[in-house]
Formats: structure tokens, C-alpha cells, sequence
């Protein structure tokens, strides 16, 4: 009865019960970990950030871009919210999004919840985040190196995600299209939905760093979740200029 | 013992950065494309999607989604209690929950400076 226009979130039945299992699994044992480690990047200033941050991707989620006659997609965030909160939170904040969507809104499935919180909470935050870190020296030169990681990480993030779906669909996918027309489609269609997520993503990130740069996880000081330190002391120096 | 004007320009900038959310899904949500996205545009490959974005004719793989649990909730499919143009609110709704959840959730983490912490962070 109502026209549901989902994002990226897989229905109820799309895989079968097992494999919604397994990764329900996955995505308990992942949030574990990341609650445990996101404590140490969470303090009186990065906390309200990344309240904020986790109520932003849920606005930017709701708008989809077209991207080919006939076709949207929409900002996953994955890139975004590992650059600005770093992983841990991140992946949170992502997943609080994707239990908001699926109880309130009805926007992806309970039983592929775990599904959808491995592909965009977990996969397209770490791959993010592992992009962003490798082009780390770039980023933190200059506003425009920021900018362009921002970007590429956004884009190679998306693509990851989609290739969490096509695992899915390969362990325990219900009937419909063989796995290569998945994989293809997937990917095709993930690599353009990449480019607006890279250029959200490059947009938010470089407003930020241009206003708050302290409040931009990958530009804290060197090895970021051990030297907290460093980061307050930044802030501080932010500031007060 | 922490400086107001720091104080008051952290503040300001969460503020704005909270009134973007509003406004993108209170307002912007109005202007996004109701055509399938990539996911529904994988799994709808192979059947002809009716208004709705539910497939008819064809073979593909939505035809094994079935409607969620929580598909007669009061914020379904983005709508307040299924209403015509009731995106924004429903947008609206979102954001301040995910905001109240999400900073509980971090403020309850957060470390917590100690007495001699607190001196040094300033």
C-alpha cells in the first residue's frame, strides 16, 4: 500500500533465514568490538560530534541523486563518518541510522538488518576508512589533498558495500538472477553511485575542516586513537586561533 | 576554568551542522528521486516495476522481498501515518531521533576526564 523507496537496504527475503543469520551474527560481533573501541575516541567534545554526525547521515540518506535514467542512489556514508569520527564511531553511528530505518521507518528488514548493517556499517566504513588512511600524507598537506581523499575513499567505500551484497546473494540468495548479473549490476551501478557519494562526502568534510578542523579525526595527531593527547592539544590550538 | 569563546564557537557549529540535518531531511527529502535506487535497481532487473516499485511481469529477485515487520509503523515508507507529503516531518522525526540515540549512546561512552585531566586538556 505504500510506495516504499528504500536506499541501499535489503528487503526481508532476499537472502534466505541462515545466511540473514550469519551476518546477523557478524554485525553483533562487529558493533561489539566497535563499541569497545570507540571509548577511547569519544570525549566531551567528540561525542556531541558524532551524536550529530549519525542524525546527518540519516538526512543525506533520505535524499537519493539520479544517477541513470530510471535509477538513484544515495549517500551510504560510510567514507564520511570514518574521516570525521574515525571507524569505530563510525560504524556505530551508521548502525544506529540502519536500527532507526528498519523500526520506525520500515526501510530494509528486520532479518537482513545484520546484512545491511555488515555491508554499510562495517564493510563501507572500514574500506573508507583504510583508503583514507593509506592517502593520510595527502590529506593532511592541504585542504584540497582532504578534499580528494575525502572523495576516493567515499567511492572505493561504496563499491565495497555493494560487494557485501553480492556475498550474500552468493552464500544464500533467494532465486531471480544469476550471480554474475548481480556482480556486474552491483558494481556498475555502486561505482556511479560513488561519484555522488565521493562528491557529499568531499563537500562535508572539507566545510568541516574548514570550520572545525579539530573536529576531523583523520587530520588528529599521528596514530589517532592512542594519542587522544595530541588531539585535545590540536583542539586547543584550534581554538584559540 | 574553559574558555567561553571556544565554548560558545563549538556550540555554534554544532548548531549549524544540526540545522543542515534538519533542513536536508526536512526540506531537501522533497526533491530526491523516487526512482529505484541501486540495490532495488539490481534486484528489480528482469521485471517491469509497477508505481509502487513492486514487481510485476518478469523474473528477478524482488519478488522473494516481502514487506517488513515494521511496515505498518506510523513512519512507513518515510510518510507520518502514510500521508501525502508528509516526507519532511517523517525527515524531521528521524533526524531528532537518531541525534537523541546516537548522542545518549556516545555521551554514555565518552571517557571522562578526571580532576587533573581536566586541567591539563585546557
Amino acid at each position: 500500500m505504500v510506495a516504499v523507496v528504500t536506499a541501499m537496504h535489503m528487503s526481508d527475503g532476499l537472502v534466505n533465514i541462515p545466511t540473514a543469520a550469519v551476518f546477523g551474527v557478524v554485525a553483533v560481533i562487529g558493533l561489539g568490538v566497535a563499541v569497545s573501541r570507540a571509548r577511547r575516541d569519544l570525549d566531551d567534545r567528540t561525542a556531541p560530534m558524532a551524536g550529530l554526525v549519525t542524525a546527518f547521515v540519516f538526512a543525506v540518506q533520505m535524499i537519493n541523486f539520479p544517477i541513470l535514467p530510471g535509477a538513484s542512489g544515495h549517500l551510504l556514508g560510510g567514507a564520511l563518518v570514518s574521516v570525521l569520527v574515525g571507524p569505530w564511531v563510525g560504524s556505530i553511528c551508521i548502525a544506529i541510522v540502519l536500527v532507526v530505518q528498519a523500526l520506525l521507518f520500515a526501510d530494509g528488514g528486520l532479518s537482513t538488518l545484520g546484512a545491511n548493517i555488515t555491508n554499510m556499517a562495517l564493510i563501507s566504513v572500514f574500506v573508507g576508512y583504510a583508503v583514507a588512511v593509506a592517502l593520510r600524507g595527502p590529506a593532511r598537506r592541504s585542504r584540497a589533498g582532504l578534499v580528494a581523499t575525502a572523495f576516493v575513499a567515499a567511492l572505493v567505500g561504496t563499491v565495497g558495500a555493494s560487494l557485501g551484497f553480492v556475498l550474500e546473494y552468493a552464500i544464500g540468495g533467494a532465486a531471480g538472477a544469476s550471480l554474475g548479473t548481480v556482480f556486474a549490476l552491483m558494481v556498475g551501478l555502486h561505482a556511479l553511485i560513488g561519484i555522488g557519494e565521493g562528491i557529499i562526502t568531499a563537500a562535508t568534510v572539507g566545510a568541516v575542516a574548514a570550520i572545525r578542523p579539530d573536529l576531523v579525526y583523520l587530520l588528529r595527531g599521528s596514530a589517532a586513537p592512542l594519542v587522544l593527547r595530541g588531539g585535545t592539544a590540536a583542539a586547543a590550538e584550534g581554538n584559540g586561533s | 576554568m574553559t574558555r567561553p569563546s571556544a565554548d560558545r564557537r563549538a556550540m555554534g557549529f554544532f548548531v549549524g551542522f544540526l540545522v543542515m540535518a534538519l533542513l536536508i531531511a526536512g526540506g531537501l527529502s522533497y526533491f530526491a528521486s523516487s526512482a529505484p535506487d541501486g540495490l532495488d535497481s539490481v534486484t528489480l532487473n528482469g521485471c517491469v516495476p509497477n508505481a509502487a516499485g513492486e514487481p510485476e511481469a518478469g523474473t528477478c529477485i524482488a519478488q522473494n522481498a516481502q514487506d517488513s515487520a515494521t511496515a505498518g509503523s506510523p513512519l512507513a515508507g518515510y510518510a507520518v501515518g502514510g500521508g501525502e507529503g508528509t516526507t519532511g516531518l517523517a525527515g524531521i522525526l528521524g533526524v531528532v531521533a537518531c541525534l537523541v540515540i546516537g548522542g545518549g549512546l556516545f555521551w554514555a561512552l565518552r571517557r571522562r576526564r578526571g580532576p587533573t585531566g581536566q586541567d591539563e586538556g585546557r
